[in-house]
């Protein structure tokens, strides 16, 4: 492996607008993307901004884009990369710059409150408690392995082109609302609302969010395509309208 | 000064499982709420829990009750903890863990469809609620998911600097706004600290970067009292390789599910050393050890189940003796299960499927087929703010402690699994007792000239600019310093010697300089984050130097047993003038009722 890199990190200037700023740094065996920017930040930026926690995957603070791919910096190691050519980290493009590798991601939060919250059913036991099988929780358990790094919402066109911020909630909280959809005790009714204002229609299937969920969840297929027949079968199966009519 | 001003009855610091938790419980009691986390909500350490909560609920075992519970913390903790404290937690973490489940939690089921509960190092029965080697995660976001419909404000990204007092009393605090770098004052009736452990004092730590001791420095600045600071614990297994990951935790569920410790001639070591307390309930030979795993309630568990203390010490000792592996480790080995089980490629990815993926992708080794390379890595810290058992109110009057940086329910070494625990039922109480003070008391009076004092001191490094000490090069040293002389085997000399460093640390740390704009400015951050590093580190040092004994998390070369002078007593530390002031303060009698729970289980 070679012993020095060439990376390009994006750098915001006061007032807004920002250029790649070149580093030449030392790279050794085993090093993971974050620990050359902390290596410029120690040595080179000391001002360097870069949102991080854990470095161990779990918390989902690093997202950024590494020549282009959405990636979580601390997941992403030096020997899957071509170091004979200079690596580029950039911000989430989709979310607004907040300074350097730090994007405004509050949207996200945002969102969040505005799904209905889990409403259980009343409890099975005496003792206030409930029972589930283990493979009724599966494909819950699947959902709830989100580590909100919200790299999906990055490479969502409907967001990152399209800008629909407003009219659709992007594959984190379609998976966030499949969770309380499919939660065996949940007893709310979602649909509606993923139809007329969540904007799930939005959504044509393309799996791009798929491919970069470090948690590998299948977004697509598991939470985002289900919850899309459910509103089918609500408001567009014929034999369901005809039902509705004689209830 | 014209600083933005939030005022609340109960502020939080910290947004890890304690501080969301005590904001739930202040928030039901209707009161108003204000949460601040260094980072964004959900991202605190507590994400990065494993193995998972401990709570008697005895759905495995039907022989488990808060007894038991009760008598494996007191005896995991060497009988120097805060025996109130370790009832309740016995007590109430059922309830807690049943909550949970109403706010949407998923845990891992029983065939019953109860909460599953796994075996871990210390606890006598499968005691540990889990959801597979993700626990931290469910914790958090279940918390994290029930609390944003509760008018909970949360200032996420915003560090405090230090705290202000009114005549003696929590009155509210200074912080700054990370993304803008401005200051924000806040004000309030209750303040709780939730701001977890000090990992980062030490150069290889599975904490994340938020493990600065900012509860602790907080506290000690303003006066309160910290006990038990030379209680250290160093997980048994850290990742060692690639340098990168070095530290990075590997579950003790690893071990749980049937994960064995070798050194590099093959010899499963932890067979050749089993203290005298434990021998009753050890396995005997390996086949026992397996048999336990997988749930045999007639077996003994295996001795890499041993507490963490003892189980690093154990790895210390083959790595030092040069029995170690390539990268100065030994080898846990999960693999092998594959003698004993059909299918266990598949069974190890789907108990263990984080760990599977972190040494897959951070060190390109497939733990179903090969051995891991694992060492001690610094992993939570016993000590902490001194508290009341009942109520988490420090020695300052208003201001709250719970999780990590309270102490007194681990006593010299925490189990496995009680963290988790400890964050929901202590924060709970936190949230509780905090709101009913609230109630009780005016909003007090935060002094103008106190804020102007931390302002002050807080912008001091763009005084000094670039041509300052660089602080990280400052706050490397420190790791390095704390690792190599107040680490997992200690001595009065060295300790000694990590002082008189501390000396030149602390008159580095006043001359650190950063220049550039306050907006998200990590270097500033830094240089903020170096005085409550520094504190812990001299807190850590000097109790350690006073306990001239060797007792759970705290191992002494030059004194390598225990002290029956010291098993009734915490060593506490506590500001005097601009010096650190290190004393005794006796344990209160333990009531006879619960001496004879601790006894009964003895057997």
């Amino acid at each position: 492996m070679i012993s020095e890199a060439t990376f390009k990190v994006w750098r915001t200037h006061p007032g807004g607008d920002g250029t790649l700023q070149t580093f030449h740094t030392k790279v050794s065996e085993g090093m993971v993307v974050l620990d050359v920017v902390h290596r410029i930040q120690a040595e080179q930026a000391p001002d360097l901004a870069v949102r991080w926690n854990c470095k161990a995957g779990k918390c989902g603070s690093c997202s950024a884009e590494i020549n282009g791919n959405p990636r979580l910096m601390c997941m992403t190691r030096l020997s899957e990369l071509n170091l004979m050519e200079p690596v580029t980290v950039e911000p989430m493009r989709t979310f607004p710059p907040i300074k350097d590798l730090v994007t405004d991601v509050s949207w996200n939060f945002r969102v969040k409150k505005g799904i209905q919250k889990f409403t259980p059913r009343p409890a099975d036991a005496p003792d206030g408690t409930w029972r589930m099988a283990q493979r009724d929780v599966d494909r819950v358990q699947e959902f709830r392995k989100c580590i909100e790094c919200f790299l999906c919402q990055d490479v969502c066109h409907v967001l990152r082109e399209h800008n629909k911020h407003e009219e659709f909630i992007g594959p984190r909280f379609l998976v966030y609302a499949a969770q309380l959809e499919m939660h065996p005790l949940d007893t709310a009714d979602r649909i509606p609302a993923l139809k007329e204002e969540k904007g799930i229609g939005y959504c044509n299937i393309t799996k791009c969010c798929t491919k970069v969920c470090p948690e590998h969840i299948h977004i697509t297929d598991n939470a985002i395509i289900p919850l899309k027949e459910r509103v089918v079968s609500r408001y567009y199966d014929p034999v369901t309208k005809l039902l509705q009519m004689f209830r | 000064m014209s600083h933005p001003t939030h005022s609340y009855d109960v502020l939080i610091v910290g947004a890890g499982g304690a501080g969301l938790r005590a904001a739930i419980e202040a928030a039901a009691s209707g009161v108003s709420v204000g949460l601040i986390c260094k980072s964004l909500l959900g991202k605190a350490h507590t994400v990065m829990a494993e193995g998972g909560m401990a709570a008697a609920m005895a759905h495995n075992d039907d022989r488990d009750s808060w007894r038991v519970h009760f008598a494996d913390t007191m005896r995991g903790g060497q009988y120097v903890n805060n025996w109130r404290m370790a009832e309740i937690h016995a007590k109430e973490a059922p309830d807690r863990v049943r909550e949970l489940e109403a706010w949407g939690a998923v845990f891992d089921r029983t065939k019953d469809g109860r909460i599953n509960q796994r075996n871990f190092g210390g606890h006598r029965y499968p005691r540990l609620a889990h959801v597979g080697d993700r626990t931290g995660l469910e914790l958090i976001r279940a918390l994290q998911d029930h609390t944003i419909y509760l008018g909970v404000t949360v200032h996420m990204e915003h560090t405090v600097i230090d705290l202000v007092l009114d005549q003696g009393r929590a009155a509210g605090l200074l912080a700054y706004d990370r993304h803008r770098g401005t200051f924000q004052v806040f004000k309030a009736k209750a303040i709780i600290l939730a701001t977890g452990g000090v990992g980062r004092a030490f150069q290889v730590t599975s904490n994340s970067w938020e493990g600065t001791g900012d509860g602790h420095g907080l506290a000690y600045r303003a006066g309160a009292e910290l006990i038990d600071m030379e209680f250290v614990q160093f997980h048994p297994t850290g990742m060692v390789w690639p340098p990168s990951v070095k530290g990075i935790l590997v579950t003790e569920g690893v071990r749980g599910e049937g994960g064995i410790l070798k050194n590099n001639q093959g010899r499963r070591f932890m067979f050749d050393d089993i203290p005298d307390n434990y021998k009753p309930q050890t396995a005997s030979d390996p086949e026992e050890g397996w048999r336990y795993t997988q749930g045999d309630k007639s077996a003994r568990r295996p001795p890499e189940l041993l507490t963490r203390d003892h189980v690093a010490r154990c790895i210390n000792r083959e790595v030092k003796a040069g029995r170690g592996s390539p990268h100065g480790g030994v080898y846990l080995d999960i693999a092998w299960i594959k003698e004993k089980l059909s299918g266990a490629e598949e069974h190890i990815k789907r108990k263990l499927p984080s760990m599977y993926h972190q040494f897959k992708q951070l060190a390109d080794l497939d733990i179903t087929k090969e051995a891991m390379e694992v060492g001690p890595t610094t992993h939570y810290i016993m000590g902490g703010i001194r508290v009341d058992g009942d109520s988490q109110m420090s020695t300052i009057p208003g201001l709250f402690a719970a999780g990590e940086c309270a102490s007194g329910i681990n006593g010299a070494n925490r189990l496995g699994g009680n963290s988790l625990s400890d964050l929901i039922v202590f924060g709970k109480r936190a949230g509780e007792y905090a709101s009913a003070w609230a109630k009780e008391h005016p909003q007090p009076h935060v002094d103008e000239a106190a804020l102007a004092q931390i302002e002050k001191t807080a912008l001091a490094p763009f005084e000094r600019g670039s041509s300052g000490e660089n602080p990280y090069k400052v706050q490397e040293d420190l790791q390095v310093s704390m690792q190599a002389l107040v680490g997992i085997v200690r001595t009065e000399s060295e300790m000694k010697e990590a002082l008189q460093r501390l000396v030149g640390f602390n008159d580095r740390a006043a001359r650190v300089g950063v220049s550039g704009s306050r907006e998200y400015h990590a270097g500033w951050h830094t240089s903020l984050d170096l005085r409550n590093l520094l504190t812990v580190s001299e807190a850590i040092a000097l109790s350690a130097i006073e306990r001239k004994e060797s007792r759970g998390g705290h191992f002494r070369e030059d004194y390598p047993d225990k002290v029956t002078e010291f098993s009734t007593i915490n060593v506490m530390v506590k500001q005097s003038g601009d010096s650190m002031r290190v004393s005794r303060v006796p344990i209160p009698p333990i009531p006879d009722e619960l001496k004879q729970v601790i006894e009964e289980q003895k057997s």
